[in-house]
């Protein structure tokens, strides 16, 4: 579904990504994990297509096309999400009105016809039960005015709602507290399915516990140091992130 | 009735032809002159607006148009203005009887999409800043009201519009209102008596129609007594995008405890010019809600001017401009505290794009008199595009101790990390910039009370940014 290879991505003059390989197939859930600065969440940015960063390297190529030529909004009509670590306010625009101009744009990009207003409602509902949250929220400006948990929970539930075929989860789980995060995890788990694949992201291994996953991988410096299976996760959460630092870079870069 | 006061006698009609464009003995005049000129062939009227027209024009001849030297116009050059000629509009009673009337062309199916959907509401209309008794309709007003033409109130003495008229909106200094005085004729004349309440509102729909460049000077006096409520609406459309020129004065008194709602749509066509005043003045406990639309003209100009007269008077003073293309739309407001106790709360936002260029400024002025006044202002701009400008202008002068004011300005562009999360669910770029131009608006938008006013705004919000380029 996703090869990256080689992949340098900065922001100005500042490389932080320096030749990540990556490949992600249909069915898998891959844990990308490391210190804070080590590049991980600019690699979420750039694969959801975010403009403030320049790709200098590298390909990355999603069912056959060439993603990085592809404008942020084409990739998620193709089936990519990024749940965003720090999800966006926009007072004056309500999450019902928000979420149905993606879904409806997704929609016609796949050829199909728009759902309006009343369907979109009957189609949603089941979603926020997913991530327990209330059909008035669906009347709020979009963030304005949530909490943390309420704001990942969103991202999620915009999740539910736009199916995506890859969904990246950037940090989903800082700053959710212990149920917050058992919901965040119960809604991915529930979007999982062979079609699928998911990109969580990650500082700490306690999502982890409740989203398995196949593979994990462990970034510093811009560069992937180690992958292995699901059992790395507990390795870093009890040894930390310092004996990977100065571990060569392409050590495990294959998963 | 006699019609003699605003139909066009013969004699007065010796140096301009009928419709008051004979180029002949307009050509060589200065546009100066050439009002003069116009000002002279008036037809005849009661002593009094004789009296009043004449200090209009003395005042206009002495100061002129403003220049950008004058600190009230400073981000505004009117030259477009002071340097044409323009002609007096056509009008029904300049071509009385049969051929040539310009209110028979325009058409009630083209007033439809300028009136809200809403036909209970009270509507007069005025085509090229006369009256039309065909095209309105205000019944059931109640007996507490009168709503006229203000033509119809200066023939008949009804109403004393002579005790109001040119005694609200200043012209000593101000020569557009001064210009307006000078051509007084016609407009609405809304009496309210004490604690009468206008359950519908009461629409003022002035339309241009016409070839060539054409000024006319509506003029409105609005008198609420004690207690009394009413929504007025200030419409100012076009049915096509001709040049013309419409120079507006409204005065509106408010009695103690009165409520008005006052809503002025500036939606002149892309070529005209506009400038408007409305000039309001508040007595004790009174509440004026003002929302200002500017959207029309290529140069354009609203002035929305209060005065706090009277104890504990409240107003808030809204409004929303939205520019494109090479448009010049400039706001200006006023309030003067001049008791104490007043509450002043006013919001102007403005989205501006393509190469236009928007004006703000709003004069909060605190007399020494008014202890306890609470202002706040706040002024903030959308620039769409890098070739777009605004100027703003809070000013803010206190002479006052006890007082609570505060006034801030932003300037900013279309926030990208919203539109990369818009993006990143699939919406793409200019339907993206359509949701955030609509989001930025849509607070103000939300202190519109009179929901078909709400909706229609919300859709024009919409309509103008979804097909502009990015």
């Amino acid at each position: 579904m996703l090869e990256i290879n080689d992949l340098h991505a900065g922001i100005g003059d500042r490389e932080i990504l320096r030749g990540i390989t990556l490949r992600v197939n249909a069915g898998e859930v891959h844990a990308v994990m490391g210190p804070n600065g080590s590049g991980k969440s600019t690699l979420a940015q750039v694969l959801a297509g975010n403009p403030s960063y320049q790709v200098t390297r590298g390909t990355v190529s999603y069912n056959g096309q060439n993603l990085l030529e592809l404008d942020p909004e084409v990739r998620a009509q193709n089936g990519i999400f990024l749940a965003f670590q720090y999800p966006v306010e926009i007072p004056g625009v309500s999450n019902a009105y928000f979420l149905r101009s993606a879904y409806n744009e997704i929609r016609k990009a796949k050829g199909m016809e728009e759902v309006d207003p009343l369907e979109f409602l009957d189609l949603v509902e089941e979603k926020l039960k997913l991530v327990d949250m209330d059909e008035s929220m669906l009347s709020r400006s979009v963030n304005q005015g949530f909490s943390g948990g309420e704001k990942k929970r969103n991202e999620i539930f915009q999740m539910a709602v736009l199916s995506p075929r890859l969904a990246i989860l950037d940090e989903t789980d800082s700053g959710l507290d212990i149920d917050a995060l058992r919901i965040v995890a119960q809604g991915v788990n529930t979007l999982r399915s062979p079609e699928n694949a998911t990109i969580v992201v990650t500082h700490y291994q306690r999502l982890l516990n409740y989203i398995i996953p196949d593979f994990v991988h462990v970034i510093a410096n811009g560069r992937i140091v180690k992958s292995g299976g699901k059992e790395l996760a507990l390795e870093l959460e009890e040894k930390g992130y310092d004996w990977l630092q100065n571990v060569d870079a392409g050590a495990g870069a294959a998963a | 009735m006699s019609d003699v006061a605003t139909r066009k006698s013969p004699r007065d009609s010796v140096a301009v032809g009928k419709n008051g464009a004979d180029p002949v003995s307009t050509r060589a005049l200065s546009p100066i002159e050439a009002y003069r000129a116009n000002f002279q062939q008036q037809p005849a009227a009661p002593e009094w607006l004789q009296l009043l027209r004449a200090q209009g024009m003395q005042r206009f001849e002495a100061l002129g148009f403003p220049t950008t030297k004058n600190e009230d116009w400073h981000f505004t050059s009117v030259a477009p203005i002071a340097e044409r000629t323009f002609h007096p509009a056509m009008t029904t009673t300049a071509g009385v009887s049969s051929e040539g009337s310009t209110a028979g062309m325009v058409a009630r199916a083209d007033l439809r999409r300028f009136t809200f959907d809403q036909p209970a509401w009270h509507t007069l209309v005025f085509v090229n800043g006369e009256f039309s008794e065909d095209l309105s309709s205000y019944a059931g007003l109640g007996e507490k009201v009168r709503v006229s033409s203000l033509a119809k109130a200066i023939r008949s003495g009804v109403g004393r519009p002579d005790r109001l008229l040119g005694k609200i909106a200043a012209f000593e200094n101000h020569a557009f209102t001064a210009l307006n005085t000078a051509f007084i004729r016609d407009g609405a004349f809304i009496e309210l008596q004490a604690d009468a309440v206008v359950g519908e509102p009461i629409h003022l729909l002035f339309v241009s129609e016409g070839e060539g460049e054409a000024i006319s000077h509506p003029r409105n006096l609005v008198v609420a007594a004690q207690n009394s409520r009413a929504t007025i609406i200030e419409s100012y459309v076009a049915i096509r995008d001709n040049c013309y020129f419409t120079n507006a004065v409204t005065e509106i008194s408010l009695g103690d405890g009165a409520r008005i709602d006052h809503y002025k749509m500036q939606r002149e066509s892309e070529k005209s010019f506009h400038v408007g005043t409305t000039q309001i003045r508040q007595h004790r406990d009174s509440q004026l809600h003002s929302f200002s639309f500017a959207v029309g003209g290529s140069l354009a100009r609203t002035n929305i001017y209060t005065s706090l007269d009277g104890n504990a008077a409240t107003c808030t003073l809204n409004g929303l401009y939205l520019t494109d293309g090479v448009q010049h739309i400039d706001n200006q407001t006023s309030i003067e505290h001049i008791a104490p106790n007043c509450p002043s709360h006013e919001v102007y936002k403005g989205v501006l794009d393509g190469r236009s260029h928007g004006v703000f400024n709003g004069k909060v002025y605190v007399h020494p008199e008014a202890q306890k006044t609470d202002g706040k202002q706040s002024n903030n701009n959308l620039l769409l595009s890098p070739n777009a400008r605004v100027d703003t202008k809070p000013q803010l002068e206190i002479f006052a101790d006890d007082v609570k004011c505060t006034h801030g300005a932003t300037v900013g562009r279309l926030d990208e990390v919203a539109m990369f999360y818009l993006n990143s669910r699939g919406i793409g770029r200019e339907t993206a910039r359509m949701l955030l131009t609509y989001a930025f608006a849509a607070d103000v938008l939300e202190t519109i009370e009179l929901q078909p006013m709400k909706e229609e705004l919300e859709k024009m919000v919409l309509a103008r940014f979804a097909d502009s380029g990015a």
